[in-house]
């Protein structure tokens, strides 16, 4: 390992870059719209005719008025006030699977761009056949499940779509008004219990043990009742333990009435290795953005691609992509079906990426990336463990792809928690880290997940950031505490984003709050 | 791969001695050992997966790929006039710069120091949305369209206590089919009822009288859309609002952002809650793939304190004159809230806020004014060379870039038009035929300034040449 202070001299860049409403001048332009034929303006007249009189802007939007040039210098300014994935050792954001995600598919999916979604089938045969193979040779053997549906623009939404199959499941058994349950642990991500929720129904969340940090199958037991539609949950979870009663997990479920969602956003480390099927779930997702290797793109343009059993194929959203042994179709004509949740067929690029990744890894990538995970991550922890201030919560000792550390001890010690650090290891070139949703359970919590896009040195160098915060924490905490130091901006003022009187979500609302408390 | 080909470029640590060091340092022999551990052997998958040979060879990739989607036809190939919620609009090379930048295309979450350029980005998507639409609250862009309205129907429903709410039956079916995802089945007590309102058949305007009827003390919102689906622009907005303000509604408006330089905001005529897609403001159709949504609202604290979404304020730093940002009421969201969340947060699309941050950062009030000019003068022109050909009529009279085209009386069927000119590389509009069964055998045709004159008299001479 280096030597802590061989980590880096980083400074952040400092644009002091004036918000866009502030620049420019009256009458810059950016680029220009084709001047209108005179064969077409003679024909139909002004604009302004065509338009019912009280239907015209009558105020133009106040926009920026900038020339080319200065648009462009802004926005890479503010790119490079953004410490993106490929710029740093970012396995800090863990649950998020920062992994590489490979130049070559950006490429590639440009040559989809212009491609319209309701274009006749026959001239977008390619889009389909690779929207079809991705799920019915890739997650199917991946998954285990049979029938795939890639229309959720994120992971979140993904648990929508299963939330109304198991909506419709339960509707169409004449059960819907008694199954109004849905079960999932504190470790899944809350967008399996908030997304129940948004969908109607109420949310039972069991605890794990307290000293292995699993969740309890005998709580698991007393939750199910003839009110459970069903269980969504992720495995491993966010402390990185597996439930390894998973299978007696869904059969109890199932026991009771209920179906199985297995949130599977996090699948990195699995691959190949366990899947949803032989669990005995009945439905899961995978975030393309994170396992699958497509960008990340600042929170989005994601996919949840959904997988699902035969028996559940007819619940999917339309339309679904089949295959007649010669064309590729889009099946709409599905009465189960649960509609549409999203527009079109879904973030299709991002299929793409997900294609072309898989087809670069193949069997053996896929499971090189899913072991070397593993590794990685019992690597990082033999790093980690040696950490001043640095826990590693609850017996269970094999974690798989990540681990909910804990930085209560340092706390304790020096006053310096978990938010300070995570201020201060941006100074030195490493992204945040990802801490824990909400509730901690785990006190001061932090979750690195060193994916098979790290090299050992990259998890050696961000060990080494740790262990230098761990040590300024422990030698001069007010250091760590008023970081970072080193960043594009000074601290911020959070009160104000709470604050009705000063929170401003654009530019309008700030320059007239900012002049009222002028006035005052 | 061969095992002298084990090495994947995406993978350092593959390297066989780093993977050994590594093995050895965690106390295992081999990664099996490490994973017996962890997971039941009963669990785990007791074969290989059966899949294609790897292209671990970034070259054979990219050919792989290209032959599988030279098989398709795009709308630089065709001229296209498909819409129906994806359009084609001009995308500056700027915004694709911008979109391709590492930096913006590989971030994530980080925080507020490390990432403060895409939070800026965002407040400023967040703040020229706000320009167009005449809100002072705009939200981060989420899923799509559909999605925003739904999400600002729940707004409404939380807002007033009430779960009854009115559309008009010319609301996109797709984006109808999510708003009912989104207000739950009958068998649920938290089930929003979602009611449709009568649409005039001459022009396209909604059925105030039925709207009349329908509400009452029980109505939560009015959503509508301006343009509408179908295309019309709906000027009766003033007498929606008033009437659905009377009985103590919300106003919820949805909206195509790039009308806006030329349409009046929805303000002027009394939303509320305005919701939109982002798509056309710099993002490629991506078949399907450039969707965003958004959200805005006046600043009150009743409505901030119900979008489901992240909403970026802006704020100040310990160092005079220089600006910070941050999340506003983050406790309000499911990443800190679960279930008592007011629905939820997710990944959704982040790189096109910042894209169509970009491109209205371009086009200024002058870009969005002419475009809107260009858009309403192209389709007008289009439609009245459709109209000219005998056998076909334009439905209703009053739209800005999409406009209904009915081939009723050439007794020939949408499908088969569009078979026809899709023979003279044309994608024709949308049909329409079962969505609304009502307008007979129409068609949703989708001008915008990105059509010319040429294609325009092509498309003109082509379906004339069909219906013959």
């Amino acid at each position: 390992m280096r030597k802590p202070s061989e980590v880096r001299n980083y400074h952040a860049p400092v644009w002091s870059e004036p918000v866009v409403m502030e620049l420019g001048t009256h009458g810059e332009r950016g680029i220009l719209v084709p001047e209108v034929e005179e064969g077409i303006r003679n024909r139909v007249g002004k604009a302004s005719a065509l338009i019912p009189k009280k239907m015209l802007r009558k105020v133009p939007p106040r926009l920026p008025e900038l020339s080319q040039p200065q648009v462009l210098r802004h926005y890479l300014r503010l790119s490079q006030m953004t410490l993106g994935m490929d710029l740093n050792i970012d396995f800090g954001e863990g649950t998020c699977t920062m992994k590489y995600s490979p130049r070559v598919n950006e490429d590639l999916a440009e040559l989809i761009a212009d491609i319209h979604p309701l274009q006749d089938e026959e001239t977008i045969q390619g889009v389909l056949e690779i929207l079809y193979k991705f799920g019915h040779v890739f997650l199917k053997e991946i998954s285990g499940m049979s029938e795939f549906c890639f229309q959720a623009g994120g992971g979140s939404e993904a648990v929508f779509v299963n939330a109304c199959i198991m909506r419709r499941y339960h509707e169409l058994n004449g059960e819907l008004g008694q199954r109004n349950e849905i079960i999932t642990t504190i470790f899944s991500h809350p967008c399996d219990a908030a997304v129940p929720a948004t969908a109607g129904f109420k949310v039972i969340t069991l605890y794990p043990d307290q000293k292995t940090g699993m969740p309890s199958t005998e709580a698991l037991k007393a939750a199910v009742s003839k009110r459970t539609a069903g269980i969504m949950i992720t495995n491993p979870e966010d402390t990185g333990i597996f439930n390894p009663e998973i299978d007696e997990w869904t059969r109890i479920v199932h026991e009771a009435g209920g179906l199985c969602g297995y949130d599977q956003a996090n699948a990195n480390a699995i691959m190949g290795i366990t899947r949803a099927r032989e669990a005995g779930f009945d439905m899961c997702f995978f975030n393309l953005h994170k396992t699958f290797g497509s960008p990340h793109g600042s929170d989005g343009p994601a996919c949840g691609a959904v997988c699902v059993t035969k028996e559940l194929a007819k619940f999917l959203p339309v339309p679904v992509v089949t295959y007649d042994g010669r064309k590729y179709h889009l099946d709409y004509d599905r009465p189960c079906s649960v509609g549409k949740v999203r527009d079109f067929l879904g973030n299709v690029p991002v299929v793409l990426r997900a294609y072309a990744w898989s087809m670069s890894m193949g069997e053996e990538g896929l499971r090189e990336a899913a072991e070397v995970s593993a590794i990685n991550n019992s690597y990082l922890e033999k790093r980690l463990v040696k950490i001043r201030g640095v826990t590693k919560p609850f017996s269970t000792k094999r974690r798989v792809d990540q681990i909910r550390w804990s930085l209560e001890k340092m706390k304790e010690e020096t006053g310096v928690g978990v938010l300070d650090v995570n201020r201060r290891v941006v100074d030195f070139g490493v992204q945040s880290y990802f801490l824990s949703h909400h509730p901690w359970v785990v006190p001061e919590p932090f979750t690195p997940e060193p994916c098979e896009t790290y090299s050992k040195k990259d998890i050696d160098d961000w060990a080494a950031v740790l262990h230098k915060v761990s040590e300024e924490a422990y030698l001069n905490p007010e250091l760590v505490k008023t970081a970072p130091h080193r960043s594009s901006i000074a601290r911020i003022d959070e009160t104000a984003l709470d604050d009705p009187k000063r929170w401003a979500m654009t530019w309008r609302a700030y320059a007239r709050k900012k002049g009222a408390r002028a006035r005052n | 791969m061969t095992s002298e080909r084990r090495v994947h470029p995406y993978i350092p640590n593959s390297v066989p001695e780093i993977k050994a060091e590594l093995l050895k340092e965690i106390g295992v022999g081999s990664a099996e050992e490490l994973y017996s551990q962890m997971i039941p052997q009963r669990l785990r998958l007791p074969r290989r997966m059966n899949l294609p040979e790897a292209l671990p060879s970034e070259l054979d990739l990219r050919r792989h790929v290209e032959k599988l989607l030279s098989k398709n036809i795009s709308c630089k190939d065709y001229i296209s006039f498909l819409g129906a919620g994806c359009w084609q609009h001009y995308v500056p090379a700027v915004c694709d710069e911008i979109a391709r930048r590492a930096e913006f295309l590989s971030a994530y979450s980080g925080e507020n120091y490390s990432d403060l350029g895409r939070f800026q980005a965002f407040f400023e998507f967040q703040s020229m949305i706000g320009e167009l639409v005449g809100m002072e609250v705009a939200c981060l862009s989420t899923y799509d369209w559909g999605a925003a309205a739904a999400n600002a129907i729940r707004m409404g429903c939380r807002l007033n206590g009430r779960r009854e709410v009115l559309v008009p039956a010319t609301v996109s079916p797709a984006r109808l089919s999510t708003i009912r995802n989104f207000a739950g089945p009958l068998a649920m007590p938290t089930h929003i009822d979602i009611r449709t309102v009568k649409y005039n058949r001459s022009r396209g305007l909604l059925d105030i009288k039925d709207l009349k009827h329908k509400l009452s003390s029980r109505t939560s919102a009015v959503y509508f859309e301006n343009p509408s689906y179908l295309g019309v622009i709906e000027s009766q907005g003033e007498e929606i609002s008033y009437a659905a303000h009377e009985v103590g509604a919300e106003i919820i408006v949805g909206v195509d952002p790039i009308s806006l330089g030329l349409l009046a905001p929805p303000s002027d005529y009394g939303a509320d809650i305005v919701c939109g897609e982002v798509q056309p403001l710099g993002m490629h159709m991506n078949c399907g793939g450039g969707l965003a949504g958004f959200i805005a609202s006046r600043d009150e604290e009743k409505y901030v304190a119900e979008y489901p979404t992240h909403l970026v304020s802006i704020t100040t730093t310990q160092r005079e004159g220089e600006y910070g940002f941050g999340y506003c009421r983050f406790d309000r969201t499911s990443y800190a809230a679960r279930e008592n969340a007011k629905d939820w947060v997710g990944t959704a699309t982040a790189l096109w806020s910042i894209v169509a941050a970009n491109y209205l950062a371009l086009m200024g009030p002058s870009g969005m004014r002419e475009i809107g000019e260009a858009i309403a003068q192209k389709s007008h022109y289009a439609a009245e060379l459709l109209s000219e050909i005998k056998g076909i009529r334009i439905v209703f009279p009053q739209f800005f870039k999409e406009f209904v085209v009915n081939f009723d009386r050439t007794g020939k069927s949408v499908a088969r038009i569009n078979k026809a000119l899709l023979k003279k590389n044309i994608f024709g509009g949308k049909d329409l035929t079962e969505e609304y069964s009502e307008l007979g055998a129409s068609s949703l045709y989708s001008v915008t300034e990105l059509h010319t004159m040429e294609d325009i008299n092509k498309l003109a001479e082509a379906v004339k040449e069909v219906v013959r």
